[in-house]
């Protein structure tokens, strides 16, 4: 396994922490809500109304953030809660901020070194429809689009150093 | 975090009789001021107050005393393990985490075997 540092220092390191990030993403929602994440047949965009993102430091630093859709931002919480989704309420903020929370640190426990070498904030949630977001980071991020019960959820994270 | 956890442990079978919520080390700290409890489960990523220094301000809380720590948390670092474990908790979930595997965390700890 290769650090943090070598990869960040080779060439390609972005794409070399793509399959990473799609088996930690996999994880959290096969252990934690139960259910199996496709790939699409096409990119699809969600329409961003729920993004959660949590931010790294140390020996790497970015954002990784999780955006789908308010209706895939219910049935997540739903899954994640046990609770019917017509019950579902203000908690989905929440849900989705600990979805990113476990994504983040799954994924960097899988680079050697960066367990101890990078830390996460606690996470920040945007809810609304009429936002974008916009990413100063120097470096090219990661982006992974899958299906969740059939709704697109898109997963990013920008790297800053 | 919080509901998921107690699903969990209810899932995992064990009978809660009451169940007391915190955000934070600090709202921790004030909710033991007035509710003795048999288990305490800690995140160690919170705002105001981290798990960790939750921890250490423990020995201080008269309802805490001889009350088992589990921290549950994405950190996976192994200095934050050793820092917690040193300062009292017993034992250490990392998340994700299915029902079994904090059944598997917990019980050992509730019947004073870990």
């Amino acid at each position: 396994m290769k650090s943090a540092n070598e990869l960040l220092a080779g060439k390609g390191t972005h794409e070399a922490w793509t399959p990473l990030l799609e088996m930690a993403t996999r994880e959290v929602f096969e252990l934690m809500l139960g259910c199996q994440l496709t790939i699409p047949a096409a990119a699809e965009e969600p329409i961003p109304e729920v993004t959660a993102m949590v931010g790294l430091a140390g020996q790497l630093c970015g954002v990784l953030s999780v955006r789908c859709d308010g209706k895939a931002a219910a049935l997540m919480t739903s899954k994640m809660l046990g609770v019917e989704l017509d019950k579902v309420g203000p908690e989905i903020s929440d849900a989705i901020g600990e979805v990113c929370n476990m994504v983040a640190g799954n994924f960097k426990n899988k680079i050697a070194g960066l367990a101890e070498g990078c830390l996460l904030s606690p996470p920040t949630v945007i809810t609304g429809s009429n936002y974008s977001l916009h990413c100063l980071a120097e470096s090219p991020g990661l982006e992974l689009r899958l299906l969740f019960e059939r709704m697109p959820i898109v997963i990013s994270l920008e790297i800053h150093s | 975090m919080r509901k998921i956890v107690e699903r969990s442990l209810r899932q995992a079978g064990l009978d809660l009789t009451k169940v007391f919520e915190a955000g934070n080390g600090a709202e921790a700290l004030v909710v033991l001021q007035t509710n003795p409890v048999d288990l305490i489960l800690c995140d160690i990523n919170m705002p105001v107050m981290d798990g960790l220094e939750f921890i250490k301000q423990l020995p201080g809380v008269a309802n805490a005393k001889g009350v088992p720590v589990v921290m549950i948390t994405t950190e996976g670092s192994e200095s934050h393990v050793v820092e917690a474990l040193s300062h009292g908790a017993r034992g250490y979930i990392r998340k994700p985490f299915t029902p079994e595997q904090v059944k598997e965390h917990v019980v050992p700890v509730l019947e004073g075997k870990s």
